[in-house]
């Protein structure tokens, strides 16, 4: 919580106060009238559903902050409550401004009524008056790119024009505060890169955007901050890599949890990380931008020119790269007992975009029998965009010659 | 922060989202076919005819009453406005499960709408009466000032059940097949194929008890007021003019446990569906 009494300087625009709801789940249950006059005085069992437990958090004006956590982690519930459409069971909601939802786009778009229809609809239900709906029109068709089909009936409408329209009204509705789920994954490359451009342009404006999001590379491309949940508790709020770090920690927990250990224990692996280009330990790398991988080794016996080495393998198991201190400039010497050092492998990132587990090791020279082999002891997350396919981005540079027009008598 | 309910935020957004929606379901109705409009006025006709037929020429119960068939027609367009109106507002919340679960806004709107829907269906389906009357030679007289009234409480006793019935249907999904068999009930039980003189003249307390019912005291009072003068009015009906408080505080007592019942369940709705 240090990051919100940082911010307590200014007066949140969202603040969530010791927020608690659970759902009551029913054992048995009672549909109908009938059975409930033939059983009136039955007892009704429930299994109660803790969805969100004592959530606490602030958000400050102008601030775009990521919920991020897996499914059934009480986002979208949190969220709701937001919206004001579940009630909460305890705790307190302040909200600062006009808040419009978006748990789904187009909701109540009518398939048989035409876009202009739909869209002066849905932008009353998001909160608009009727008259400020209908002057915001323009704009929105505008901003959907469907000037020619606005008479069109719904129905005829592919789903990608569906999602512009709906994405449209949502930029046009002018919100204090905007609570995003997950809507942003649909559409081609090109419309993503206009609702991503529009939820810069919205937060420049003072607008107040919470995120929720599966998507680690929008987490932390454009939240401030970020929150992950799990089982309805806050786990961590923090700057967006950390946050995207534990949330894949918690997604690989079977690969990160437990992971092997070899070796005769003649030295000790402690630690590994990744550190970003500025030097940072980070759990996410930019793709083409330096960074360093990073292990510490202690002796626990003395070592004779030890080989310290790691080895990147993808979420399928499939090494990708792998080196180690024979191929340093120096020897690595001697160790004594309790002595230690620190491995640095520098490197530019020619990783695709995507998930990779690094395994640390120690070995004895020669022999290259193992001291500790820690297999992914540390994840990394790849983030870019890369056009077509491949494990790696060879450093490479792409030239096409013209070789001039084959003549006919040839 | 409020959580979710009936009524909340402005009274001009709650104004502006039902009329919306309102609107939206007569538009899709009138727009989604070509015949679509033209079957919400022949329904009352038809069934208009069909009792008519009946009722004249094979069971002769309207054969010594003064404009029988008008009053059979205005009965019926103001039965059916009662019956859609209800038994379309019992799965309205239902299913627009999609808006209560997605958005936040006074739930009070979507029972609200329906009600708003089937009054501008009525207020078409009267002017095919009004035609009707005209053709009859029915006089223009000051009584005809009820109208409005007679509308106004017709509506809110509608409203009222539709809140009561959306709401419960939420919880109890056999509240639909019982709705059903008591506006069934309710048809019969509402002076429309019969007058109520007749029922007067076997048994008097039977007919006084018929007409606590408040939609059988407004159809009764519409043939008085715009149809028929020499007809007994609602309050002759029941045995003195005081006696209308019998119908009237029904139907205050059925709006208010509508809305109390609506307002009670409207935070619980979303999380129930």
């Amino acid at each position: 919580m240090s990051a919100v009494e940082e911010r307590s300087a200014s007066t949140p625009t969202i603040a969530v106060h010791d927020l608690s709801k659970a759902f009551q789940i029913p054992h048995e249950h009672v549909h109908t009238l009938k059975e409930r006059a033939l059983h009136p005085t039955r007892r009704r069992t429930f299994d109660r559903l803790e969805a969100l437990t004592h959530v606490s958090f602030e958000v400050a004006p102008g601030e775009m902050f990521g919920i991020v956590g897996r499914n059934g982690s009480g986002k979208s519930t949190l969220l709701k409550c937001l919206a004001g459409i579940y009630r909460v069971d305890a705790g307190e909601i302040w909200l600062r401004g006009r808040v419009a939802p978006f748990i789904e786009l187009g909701v109540g778009f009518n398939p048989d009524l035409t876009a202009r229809d739909n869209v002066l609809i849905n932008a009353i239900m998001l909160g608009l008056t009727p008259a400020e709906a209908r002057a915001r029109y323009d704009a929105v068709i505008e901003f959907a790119e469907l000037g020619e089909f606005v008479d069109l009936k719904l129905k005829n409408y592919s789903s990608g024009m569906q999602v512009r329209l709906a994405f449209a009204v949502m930029v046009q509705v002018d919100a204090d505060i905007l609570l995003i789920d997950e809507v942003l994954a649909v559409g081609d490359a090109a419309f993503q890169q206009k609702c991503h451009d529009s939820l810069t342009r919205l937060r420049a404006e003072g607008r107040t955007i919470l995120l929720i999001t599966h998507d680690m590379q929008a987490i932390e491309r454009f939240c401030d901050r970020a929150m992950l949940l799990e089982r309805g508790v806050v786990v961590e709020i923090g700057a967006p890599d950390q946050v995207a770090h534990r949330y894949g920690e918690l997604n690989f927990p079977s690969e990160l949890g437990e992971p092997e250990r070899l070796g005769d224990g003649a030295a000790a692996v402690l630690d590994a990380w990744f550190e970003d280009e500025p030097g940072r330990r980070s759990g996410v790398l930019e793709h083409g931008r330096a960074a360093s991988f990073h292990a510490v080794v202690e002796a626990a016996s003395p070592l004779s020119e030890p080989i310290v080495g790691m080895r990147i393998e993808d979420a399928q198991g499939v090494i990708v790269f792998e080196t180690s201190t024979t191929r340093a400039a120096q020897p690595s010497g001697d160790l004594a007992v309790g002595e230690r050092v620190e491995l640095a492998v520098r490197f530019e990132t020619a990783l695709r975009p995507g998930r990779y587990f690094a395994s640390p090791s120690v070995a004895h020279a020669g022999s290259g029998e193992l001291i500790d082999f820690r297999r992914r002891l540390t994840s990394i997350v790849v983030t870019g965009d890369l056009p077509g396919s491949g494990l790696v981005d060879i450093p490479h540079h792409v030239a096409l010659e013209r070789l001039g027009a084959r003549t006919a008598g040839e | 922060m409020t959580g979710p309910a009936a009524i909340s935020g402005e009274p001009r957004r709650f104004v502006a989202l039902a009329l919306t929606l309102a609107f939206t379901d007569f538009k899709l109705r009138f727009f989604g076919s070509v015949l679509g409009y033209f079957w919400t006025l022949v329904r009352p006709l038809m069934l208009f005819g069909v009792l008519y037929v009946v009722f004249s020429q094979i069971v002769p119960l309207g054969a010594n009453v003064s404009y029988y068939p008008l009053i059979l027609l205005s009965g019926v367009v103001l039965y059916l406005y009662f019956a859609e109106a209800t038994s379309a507002a019992v799965r309205s919340v239902v299913e627009r499960e999609n808006l209560v679960r997605k958005i936040h806004f006074p739930r009070m709107v979507i029972p609200l709408s329906v009600t708003l829907t089937a009054s501008f269906n009525l207020l078409l389906n009267l002017v095919v009466v009004f035609v009707f009357m005209a053709a009859s030679g029915v006089e223009v007289r000051l009584t005809w000032l009820e109208l409005p009234v007679l509308l106004v409480l017709l509506a809110l006793f509608a409203t009222g059940l539709a809140m009561l019935l959306s709401a419960l249907f939420v919880s109890y999904r056999d509240v639909r097949p019982i709705w059903d068999v008591v506006t069934q009930a309710l048809f019969y039980a509402t002076p429309v194929i019969y007058p109520i003189e007749q029922v007067a003249a076997r048994n008097e307390t039977a007919a006084q008890i018929a007409m606590c019912n408040p939609l059988a005291a407004i159809i009764q009072q519409f043939r008085y007021a715009m149809i028929d003068p020499s007809a007994q009015s609602a309050g002759e009906a029941l045995g003195g003019a005081w006696m209308l408080l019998v119908p009237l505080s029904i139907l205050v007592a059925v709006f208010a446990l509508g809305l109390w019942v609506f307002d009670h369940m409207a935070p619980r709705i979303a999380d129930e569906l």
